[in-house]
């Protein structure tokens, strides 16, 4: 029996060699190598970016490599499907759990292979007869015919396990799945990667949190940059080690940061408190400075931010701009104070596709441009070509539906549109996620330009390299409390991630 | 986005003319000046309807209830020159449109404040506004002899030849076509429809946005109540009955896109234009009035196929939801 178990860890259950996978203007993985081992529990680390969820798409199918090769049980195979890849055993379970609300435990579990009685109907009683004995196996003992909305995130992904244990995967990727649960969800969830090992799964741990990777992995992968730069036992490395491994890199010397003078006070936020996303926020921003807002995936950031212009509405707090105490009820009241926000997501909050170009840039500043309560179109299109030309957006005309331009230049558009408003205060929420590089280094360089003009900017931002080539001073926040205030020249990218992982500073 | 939508109009403007050389090919004097003029004129509510609709679809909504407000406000509007026939027609035509917009801001009003889908909404009130037709009458009728002459001529007054039913649904037209593309609440409509989370962030109120086009359908819907009691000459509970479903037909047909954010005055007006050229010129070509309602559904399927495809070309989302899992 030991002896078995001893060589089923020596043959791993997926083995992916030499992988590479290219975006347009993007290499997202190159030459990457991962092993996953039965009973065995692989961390995957590395920042946002590195390539994690590129290489989980490429395990589950969704995804195709450009080069490299995928073995399972060492016989070479690809993942043409997501159900090339689920029947060859691997399975994930995300963050949001991919399941269907409205249908029963039992159903959820079995779908696409539910149960049949000799009329080629669903045999109902088979079926959670056997929902109920794989609940059990993941340590569930929960009714298997109850819906699956009236269940808690938690246990939502018990379900999900107890659905990977019905197709009898061997892979069982997690991606970040104590994100969204309490401290007891996540004991309850260790606890069952415990059973999963013991069961003989090999499990693809993704998270960021040391303390759990320390806690519950066997090895460690990390990557950066889309490169595999270590591997081992967990056994050999300490916190520091990995943070080395995640972060090292020159930084600073691409951001076109300028040296500024940093002015009186401009935003002041005391006491913000929020009843589930934050609390105790304190701050002050100044004229002319970047402030970096950085923090994981959840840390509450976006929630503070659309508090600050009245999408949600604090439960304590106040602001005070240039002195003067400031009410925000919701977002006009925000632009018209000179407070604006540059949401994170560009598709669902960014830019409105259907409207031309130079709609999309007056829409916040319609008041302006319009003559007793008609819209000047003249007005408009001069509006529009003196911010998007100081953006550099390329476009054939400003008439030209937004949604026809690149990701680049739809964000363009979107910024311009803030700055159109001439604000003195500008929220950028991820400013250059999913963009093009070169797209990248224009919005950089234009925060620059808005620092020197003395605009105050707050920039919230999970990518290392910008936050500490871009801000003056960095907040980090951490389950919606501010963790860690740094300066630019005490800035090194361990203590960020430090703070915002929640590890002690190192002796 | 132009380009393609004078395309699309200038593609129902050619269907139009197809329809049109195609029956007075069949029976000529369909292509007499007066009697196109008369197919206008017949047409006239149902642009004036459609106009209202277009503004609450563009807006990511929808209002069934139209032709039930039609009938409300056309039943007061009877029932007000019955029992004061001395009351001046502007009186009356301006107490069915306030009881419109006061209709339509009831529609806007749950939408905005209780959240509640649009389409359930005005489902509720088609119903009940049909039911308080009942209770004010009793289920009885107000017949032509009951109103007064200046009641009924109103509509059919000349006026440098042309209706004054026809006058009002040009004016209105004008007037509609200057809220949507010329003021900061039409812009609101696109914006509101084309991306609901992101006219949030731009400080537009999206549940106030709807409200005002609640009004809107509201109060053309009040006024299209006078003119068509008045010119039919009768009111009773079921006037209008299933009109509701032309309106938004006209609405589709003219590429205003039931997903919101996409549609323009034009549109809407040719659409209702189609309907009218096939309602009026059908039956003068011998076909009956059960062929004429599968031509009309197939001219809905059509023109929604036309819309979907010229909408993917765009690479426009339509399923925004979809984004959201």
């Amino acid at each position: 029996m030991l002896q078995d178990t001893i060589t089923s860890r020596m043959k791993p259950a997926i083995a992916l060699e030499g992988i590479s996978k290219s975006f347009p203007g993007v290499k997202a993985l190159s030459d990457v190598s991962l092993s996953l081992y039965p009973g065995s529990v692989t961390a995957l680390v590395g920042e946002n970016g590195a390539g994690k969820s590129t290489l989980v798409k490429i395990l589950t199918g969704i995804y195709q490599p450009d080069g490299g090769s995928i073995r399972v049980a060492d016989a070479e195979t690809a993942f043409p499907t997501a159900l090339s890849a689920a029947r060859a055993g691997v399975t994930a379970i995300h963050q949001e759990t991919v399941l269907f609300d409205e249908l029963s435990v039992a159903e959820n579990i079995f779908l696409g292979h539910a149960p049949r009685n000799r009329f080629g109907l669903i045999d109902w009683n088979k079926l959670n007869a056997d929902a109920r004995a794989l609940l059990h196996r993941a340590g569930a003992d929960f009714d298997p015919t109850i819906r699956l909305r009236d269940l808690g995130i938690a246990k939502k992904h018990l379900v999900a396990i107890a659905r990977a244990l019905s197709v009898d995967a061997r892979v069982v990727i997690m991606d970040e799945p104590t994100a969204a649960l309490s401290h007891k969800e996540i004991h309850e969830l260790y606890a069952l990667v415990e059973r999963l090992k013991a069961d003989g799964k090999a499990i693809l741990f993704i998270s960021h949190k040391f303390d759990e990777i320390f806690r519950i992995a066997d090895r460690y992968t990390v990557f950066r940059d889309g490169t595999m730069v270590g591997e081992g036992l967990i056994a050999d490395v300490s916190q520091d080690d990995l943070v080395r491994m995640m972060v090292g890199r020159a930084v600073g010397s691409v951001y076109p940061k300028k040296d500024v003078a940093i002015g009186d006070p401009v935003l002041t936020v005391s006491g913000y408190r929020h009843p589930t996303e934050f609390e105790d926020i304190n701050f002050e921003l100044r004229r002319g400075e970047i402030l970096g807002f950085y923090g994981l995936i959840g840390a509450g950031r976006s929630e503070f931010m659309q508090s600050l212009i009245g999408i949600t509405r604090p439960s304590a707090g106040a602001i005070r701009l240039d002195g003067e105490i400031l009410v925000i009820r919701n977002p006009s009241e925000a632009i018209r104070s000179g407070i604006v926000y540059v949401p994170e997501e560009r598709g669902r909050q960014g830019a409105i596709i259907g409207l031309p170009i130079f709609q999309n840039v007056t829409l916040p500043s319609l008041s302006r441009t319009s003559r007793s309560g008609f819209l000047k179109l003249a007005n408009e299109f001069a509006l529009a070509r003196e911010y998007t030309s100081r953006l550099d957006l390329r476009a054939a005309s400003l008439d030209q539906d937004v949604g026809t331009l690149s990701g680049g230049n739809q964000q363009k558009v979107v910024i311009a549109k803030w700055l159109a408003t001439k604000p003195k205060v500008i929220i950028l929420d991820e400013p250059t996620k999913g963009i093009d590089i070169g797209s990248k280094a224009a919005v950089h360089a234009f925060m620059s330009e808005l620092a020197a003009q003395g605009l105050s900017v707050i920039m919230v931002s999970s990518e290392i390299p910008e936050i500490m080539g871009m801000s003056d001073r960095v907040i980090v926040m951490r389950e919606g409390r501010i963790v860690g205030r740094f300066e630019r020249e005490e800035l090194t990218a361990e203590k960020l991630v430090r703070a915002a992982a929640g590890i002690a500073e190192a002796a | 986005m132009a380009k393609l939508l004078k395309n699309r109009e200038l593609l129902l403007v050619g269907a139009i003319l197809v329809l049109v050389v195609l029956i007075a090919w069949r029976f000529p004097p369909f292509i007499a000046p007066t009697n196109l003029a008369r197919v206008y004129n017949d047409t006239s509510i149902l642009i004036i309807l459609a106009l209202g609709q277009m503004a609450v679809i563009l807006t990511r909504c929808i209002d069934l209830s139209m032709a039930a407000n039609l009938a409300l406000s056309g039943m007061v509007a009877a029932m007000l020159n019955a029992a004061f026939p001395g009351l001046p027609i502007p009186v009356i035509l301006l107490s069915a449109i306030a009881l419109g917009a006061v209709l339509g801001m009831i529609n806007g009003a749950l939408v905005w404040k209780l959240d509640i889908p649009p389409i359930v909404v005005t489902l509720g009130t088609l119903t009940i506004y049909r039911g308080l037709i009942f209770l004010l009458t009793n289920g009885k009728w107000i017949n032509a002899h009951q109103m007064s002459d200046a009641f009924k001529s109103f509509p059919r007054t000349d006026l440098a030849g042309i209706p004054v039913l026809s006058w009002l649904s040009v004016v209105t037209v004008a007037a509609i076509f200057l809220v949507i593309s010329r003021t900061p609440l039409g812009r609101a409509f696109f914006a509101v429809g084309g991306n609901p989370h992101a006219a949030v962030y731009t400080g537009i109120d999206v549940g106030r946005t709807r409200f005002f086009a609640y009004c809107l359908s509201g109060t053309l819907a009040g006024l299209s109540g006078y003119l068509w009691v008045s010119r039919y000459a009768v009111a009773y509970v079921d006037i209008a009955a299933g009109f509701e479903l032309d309106i938004i037909a006209a609405c589709v047909i003219g590429g205003i896109s039931i997903a919101g954010g996409i549609g323009s005055v034009p549109g809407a007006v040719l659409g209702a234009l189609f309907l009218g050229v096939i309602k009026n010129a059908l039956p003068v070509i011998n076909i009956s009035p059960f062929a004429q309602m599968a031509i009309s559904g197939m001219v809905i399927i059509t023109a929604v196929a036309v819309n979907a495809r010229a909408e993917r070309r765009k690479g426009r989302v339509i399923l925004k939801k979809a984004e959201a899992v």
